[in-house]
C-alpha cells in the first residue's frame, strides 16, 4: 500500500439525494473515506443500504447531491474531483474508472452479439483506426476473461450466467481501466460460477493491477476478496477497517449482528447468533440520530440526539458509534 | 439393510425413481430422473444444489404441481404416510395440498395476494381444510400470525404495507396454518437480507419443534442447511448423488460433486487466494452426459463412469452416495 | 495464465449464423398461419402492381349489355351496374387500398413514434403534455377523428390517408412511448453510458434496436385498421371518387342491389375480409418471431 497521505482516491463528504413523494431519501448520506491504489475495498450492507448508489456516484454514473470524488491524476500528484468535471472530461476519464453490474442478465443488449458487446466501448472511444487492430484487441479481451473464441457471434440469451458475467468483464476491461466498480458482481450466480467469477477477477487484479471496490451483501464473498471493508448500514458508513480486523473484533453493534448472522457451512461453529430486531427504517428524511439506534441493543440517550462520527478507534479502523470499543466484546 | 432401516425409521415420505419430464418443441427436458429420497416423521432434510438441479421440480412433483402440458412425471411414486400421491386424483390431491403437505415459496412479494388482507389469506387457508365458522377461522388466523411475530394489530392490513421479511412470515403463517405434516420450504430466505434471513430461520427452527412437522428446504446454501437441517441430499443434474445425516456429510462428504460444492464456498475462518472450483457447468437438461451425469467435470473419473448410470449405495451406516469410484476406494481401504 | 478457464468450457451448440431478416423469416416458417399471411399479403402487392397487365379489363370500362351479371367465363367474378368487369375493379382496388394501408400506417408511425419516443425519452414537462395531448385525441373514436378530417381536407386518396394516418398516431405515440421507456431503465443503457457511449448512440443502438418488436406487430396490425378505416370513408364518400375503385367504395355502391345481386358486395367484402385476416395472422407471427428470447 502506498503512502496513507496520497490516496488514489478520496471521497469527501459524498451526498446523494433522491426526490420522492414522501420526501428526501438520503440513499448516500455524507461519506468519505479513501481507496489505496491496488487494493480492493469491499462494500458491505444489506439492501437499500446504497452501497450501489455509492458505487455509481463513484465514477459519475449518477451526478452527487454533494461532496467530492478526487482521483489521482495519472502523474500520481495532483488530483481531479470527478463530481465537477465537464461532460468532455469525464467521457476522457471513463477509461480509467469502469463498472460491472451486477445482474448478467439484464446488463448486455439481447440484440447484440459477444462481438459487439465487446467491440462497444473501444468504438465509443474510436480506440482503434483500424479493424485488425480492433479485431486483435478484442480476441485479446475474451481470452483474457476465458470466453471462446468461437462465442464471438452468439447472443447473450444464448450463454449461461458466468458467461454473461465474463463478458461484462471483458467490456470494462477493454479501455485499460485502473479502477473498477464491482457492483454485485457473482449475487445472482450459482456457487460453482461464483467461484470461478472470483477466481478471474482475482487474476486479473494480480495481473494488471487494478483497483477494486468491491460491492456486495454477501460478507463471505467480501471477505474472501477485499483488503479493506467498509460496512454501510442507511446510506452511511458505519464501520471500515481491515477486512481481518473486521472480522476478528468488529467493534459497530450493527457489525457484529451483520457477522453473526452469517450462515456457516460448518458444524459445530460455536457462536452467539444475534438477532436483530425488525426491520431498516426507512431512508426518507432520517433524524439526526445514529441510524441504527432502533434495533441496536446498547442503545442511550445520546444515540437518540446524536450522529456518531467515523472515528478512527485504532489505527486504520474506523467505527461510527458512540461506544466504539466499549459495547458487546 | 436398507429395508429394514426403513422401517425403523416410520418414513413420512418416500419417493421412488420419481422422474419428471419437460416436453418443450426443442427436446426433452430430464428435469428429474430417478430420483430416490426419504424422509422420516419430525426430520427435517436439506435439498441442496445449484439452479437447474431439478430442486423445485421435485417439490413440486410432490406437491402434484407440474405444469402439464409440459411437464409429465413419466415413473415413479411418491408415498406420503404409506399412500401413493402421483396415483391420487385431482380432487383427493386438493385435499392434501395445504392440508397436509404445505409449501413456502422463494419469493414472499409473489406468493401473497395483493388485494387481500393477510388475515383472510390465512383465515381462507383454514376454512378450505378445517370445518371452521368465518369468525372462528379469522380468530385462528390472528393466533397465526402471532404465532409467528406479527401482532395482532396489523392482522388487517394488506401485504404491501409489510416489509419482505414480515411477509415471509406471513407465508410461513399461511402455510402452517394446518398444521400440516410435511412443509417443503422453496428457498424460503434467498430474497431476503442476512439479518432478516437469521430472524426467519431462527422463526422455522422454533416453529418446526412447536408443531413436529417434517420439512424439506430446497436451498443453495450450504449454510443455511448447518443450521436447522438434520439430514442433507446433495442433487446435481435431477438425481441426489449424495444423502446422509448432516454431521456425515459436512465432516466427510464422499460424492466428488458435494466436495467440489464444498470448496467453492469462501471460508470465513481460513484465507485462500484461490477457490477451488469445478471445471465447466451444469449438463444441459436436454442434453445430459451418458452415464454418470458429473463425469465429464469429475476428477476421479473412469472410463465405466461414461458407460454405467451409478445407483446409490450405502458406503457408510445411513451415508449413500451414488459413485463406484468413491464405493471401491471404500471397499479398498476396508478390505486392507 | 490468464486464460486458464478455456479449456473448463464445454462445447455448447455452434448455431449458423443468420443475417436478423433470414432469422425473422426462420422463424416466421414455423408458423403455418404467418405464412399464410405473408403469402396472402405478397400476392395481393403483386396484383396490386401489376394491375394494369394482369387485369382482364380496365377498371373503367362498361360493358353495357353485360351489366349485374353472375360470374363467368368472360366475367369471373361477375359484372357491377354499369357493366364493369369485378375482378379487374378489384384488382385495381388493392393498389388503393395497401396504399392507403401503408403510407397511412407510415404517417401515423413517424409522426406518433417521434411524438412517442421524445416524450419517453426525455420524460417530465415534455412528456406530460404530449401524452395530455395524446389522451384527448385518443377519446374521440378514431373512425370519427378519421371522418372529421377527411371532411374537413375534402375528398380523395391523398387526403383520405391523412386522415386514416393521423387518426392512429396516438395509438402509436402511447406504444412507441411506452416502448423506449421500459428499454430506458435497463440495466444495459447505464451499461452503454458506463463505457462512455453518446445520447445517439444509446437511442440508436440500444433503444431503438429493441423498442422494434412491438412497433412492427402494431404496425402490421394498424394495416388492417387503415384499410377497414380507408374503406369506412369511401363507403360513405369521403374517400376515393368513382369511376376510380376502391373496396369500401365498391361496397358501398353495391348496397341498393344487395337484395338481388349480392355479388356485387360480396367480393369486395371478402377481398377486405382476407386482407385484414391475412395483416392480422402476419402481425401475430411476427410477435412471436420478433422476440430474441424464443429463438432456437
Amino acid at each position: 500500500m502506498t503512502d496513507n497521505n496520497k490516496p488514489y482516491i478520496r471521497v469527501e463528504n459524498l451526498k446523494k439525494y433522491f426526490h420522492t413523494k414522501h420526501g428526501m431519501l438520503h440513499a448516500v448520506d455524507d461519506v468519505s473515506f479513501h481507496i489505496e491504489k491496488g487494493e480492493t475495498l469491499g462494500l458491505v450492507g444489506e439492501s437499500g443500504c446504497g452501497k450501489s448508489t455509492l458505487g455509481r456516484c463513484l465514477i459519475r454514473l449518477l451526478e452527487s447531491t454533494a461532496g467530492s470524488v478526487f482521483l489521482q491524476n495519472e502523474s500520481g500528484d495532483s488530483y481531479t474531483d470527478l463530481t465537477k468535471v465537464s461532460a468532455s472530461v469525464m467521457k476522457d476519464l471513463r477509461r480509467r474508472v469502469q463498472i460491472v453490474f451486477q445482474d448478467p442478465y439484464s446488463c448486455l443488449n439481447p440484440r447484440l452479439s459477444v462481438w459487439e458487446l465487446i467491440a462497444e466501448p473501444l468504438i465509443v472511444n474510436r480506440v482503434f483506426s483500424n479493424t485488425q487492430d480492433m479485431r486483435r484487441r478484442i480476441l485479446e479481451l475474451m481470452s483474457t476473461v476465458g470466453l471462446a473464441e468461437r462465442l464471438e457471434n452468439s447472443y447473450p440469451h444464448e450463454l449461461d450466467g458466468g458467461r454473461r458475467q465474463r463478458i461484462g468483464i471483458a467490456r470494462s476491461l477493454a479501455l485499460n481501466p485502473e479502477f473498477i466498480v464491482l457492483d454485485e458482481p457473482v449475487s445472482a450466480l450459482d456457487v460453482c460460477i461464483q467461484a470461478q467469477i472470483l477466481n478471474l477477477l482475482n487474476e486479473l487484479q494480480r495481473e494488471f493491477h487494478y483497483t477494486y471496490v468491491f460491492i456486495s451483501h454477501n460478507l463471505s464473498v467480501v471477505k474472501h476478496v477485499s483488503d479493506r471493508i467498509a460496512v454501510m448500514y442507511l446510506g452511511q458508513i458505519v464501520e471500515l477497517s481491515g477486512y481481518k480486523e473486521l472480522f476478528i473484533k468488529p467493534l459497530h453493534p450493527y457489525t457484529q449482528a451483520l457477522l453473526s448472522a452469517i450462515p456457516v457451512a460448518k458444524l459445530d461453529v460455536q457462536k452467539e447468533r444475534i438477532i436483530l430486531e425488525g426491520d431498516v427504517p426507512s431512508p426518507i428524511e432520517p433524524p439526526d440520530a445514529c441510524r441504527f439506534m432502533g434495533r441496536c441493543q446498547y442503545c442511550q440517550d445520546i444515540c437518540r440526539s446524536r450522529t456518531p462520527e467515523l472515528k478512527e478507534i485504532e489505527p486504520g479502523h474506523y467505527v461510527a458509534c458512540h461506544f466504539a470499543g466499549e459495547v458487546g466484546l | 439393510m436398507e429395508q429394514a432401516n426403513r422401517n425403523e425409521r416410520d418414513l413420512l415420505l418416500d419417493i421412488r425413481d420419481l422422474t419428471i419430464q419437460y416436453r418443450t418443441d426443442n427436446g426433452v427436458v430430464h428435469a428429474v430422473g430417478g430420483l430416490n429420497l426419504q424422509l422420516g416423521r419430525g426430520e427435517s432434510l436439506g435439498l441442496v444444489g445449484e439452479t437447474g438441479a431439478g430442486k423445485t421440480t421435485t417439490a413440486l412433483g410432490i406437491m402434484g404441481l407440474i405444469p402439464s402440458p409440459p411437464g409429465v412425471v413419466t415413473s415413479g411414486q411418491i408415498f406420503f404416510e404409506g399412500e401413493d400421491l402421483l396415483t391420487k386424483s385431482e380432487t383427493e390431491m386438493r385435499d392434501v395440498r395445504g392440508g397436509k403437505i404445505a409449501m413456502i415459496f422463494q419469493d414472499p412479494m409473489t406468493s401473497l395476494n395483493p388485494v387481500m388482507t393477510v388475515d383472510r389469506q390465512i383465515a381462507e387457508m383454514i376454512r378450505l381444510h378445517r370445518n371452521v365458522s368465518d369468525a372462528e377461522s379469522l380468530t385462528l388466523a390472528g393466533d397465526m400470525l402471532e404465532l409467528v411475530g406479527i401482532r395482532r394489530e396489523r392482522m388487517h392490513d394488506y401485504p404491501h404495507q409489510f416489509s419482505g421479511g414480515m411477509k415471509q412470515r406471513v407465508v410461513i403463517a399461511i402455510a402452517l396454518a394446518c398444521d400440516p405434516g410435511l412443509l417443503i420450504a422453496d428457498e424460503p430466505t434467498t430474497a431476503l437480507d442476512v439479518t432478516i434471513q437469521a430472524q426467519v430461520l431462527e422463526l422455522m427452527k422454533r416453529l418446526k419443534i412447536q408443531f413436529n412437522a417434517s420439512m424439506i428446504l430446497i436451498t443453495h446454501d450450504l449454510g443455511i442447511v448447518a443450521d436447522i437441517c438434520d439430514k442433507v441430499a446433495i442433487m446435481y443434474a435431477g438425481r441426489v448423488v449424495e444423502y446422509a445425516d448432516k454431521r456425515a456429510l459436512y465432516t466427510h462428504p464422499l460424492h466428488p460433486y458435494t466436495i467440489g460444492l464444498f470448496n467453492s464456498v469462501p471460508d470465513l475462518d481460513e484465507d485462500r487466494e484461490e477457490l477451488a472450483v469445478i471445471p465447466g457447468l451444469m449438463p444441459d437438461p436436454m442434453d445430459l452426459p451418458t452415464g454418470c451425469t458429473f463425469h465429464p467435470r469429475c476428477e476421479m473419473a473412469v472410463e465405466d463412469c461414461a458407460k454405467l448410470r451409478p445407483e446409490m449405495a450405502e458406503l457408510e451406516p445411513g451415508h449413500f452416495v451414488a459413485c463406484p469410484v468413491r464405493a471401491r476406494m471404500l471397499g479398498a481401504a476396508q478390505g486392507r | 495464465m490468464t486464460n486458464v478457464n478455456m479449456e473448463m468450457i464445454p462445447e455448447t451448440t455452434g448455431r449458423k449464423r443468420r443475417g436478423p431478416l433470414a432469422e425473422v423469416l426462420f422463424r416466421l416458417r414455423k408458423s403455418p398461419l404467418a405464412m399464410f399471411g405473408l403469402v396472402v399479403i405478397l400476392l395481393l402487392a403483386f396484383l396490386a402492381i401489376f394491375a394494369d397487365v394482369l387485369a382482364p379489363y380496365p377498371y373503367q370500362k362498361q360493358h353495357l349489355q353485360h351489366m349485374f351479371e353472375g360470374p363467368s367465363a368472360e366475367f369471373w367474378l361477375g359484372t357491377d351496374e354499369f357493366g364493369r368487369d369485378i375482378l379487374s375493379r378489384l384488382i385495381y382496388g388493392a393498389r388503393v387500398s395497401l396504399q392507403v394501408g401503408f403510407i397511412a400506417v407510415g404517417i401515423a408511425l413517424f409522426v406518433g413514434g417521434m411524438l412517442g419516443a421524445v416524450a419517453g425519452y426525455y420524460g417530465g414537462r415534455i412528456d406530460n403534455v404530449i401524452m395530455r395531448v395524446m389522451d384527448v385525441l385518443l377519446s374521440i373514436p378514431q373512425t370519427l377523428l378519421a371522418i372529421a378530417i377527411a371532411a374537413a381536407l375534402g375528398p380523395g386518396l391523398f387526403n383520405m390517408m391523412i386522415a386514416v394516418g393521423i387518426s392512429a398516431v396516438p395509438n402509436y405515440a402511447r406504444i412507441v412511448r411506452g416502448s423506449v421507456l421500459s428499454i430506458r431503465g435497463m440495466e444495459f443503457i447505464e451499461a452503454a453510458r458506463s463505457v462512455g457511449s453518446s445520447d445517439m448512440r444509446i437511442i440508436l443502438k440500444h433503444i431503438i434496436p429493441n423498442s422494434m418488436a412491438p412497433i412492427i406487430v402494431q404496425s402490421t396490425l394498424g394495416v388492417a385498421s387503415a384499410i377497414l378505416n380507408a374503406a369506412g370513408l369511401s363507403f360513405i364518400g369521403l374517400g376515393i371518387q368513382p369511376p376510380f375503385p376502391e373496396w369500401g367504395a365498391m361496397l358501398s355502391g353495391g348496397r341498393q342491389y344487395i337484395r338481388d345481386f349480392p355479388h356485387l358486395t360480396l367480393y369486395p367484402g371478402l377481398a377486405i375480409m382476407v386482407t385484414i385476416l391475412a395483416l392480422n395472422f402476419l402481425g401475430d407471427g411476427l410477435r412471436d418471431a420478433l422476440d430474441p428470447k424464443l429463438k432456437r
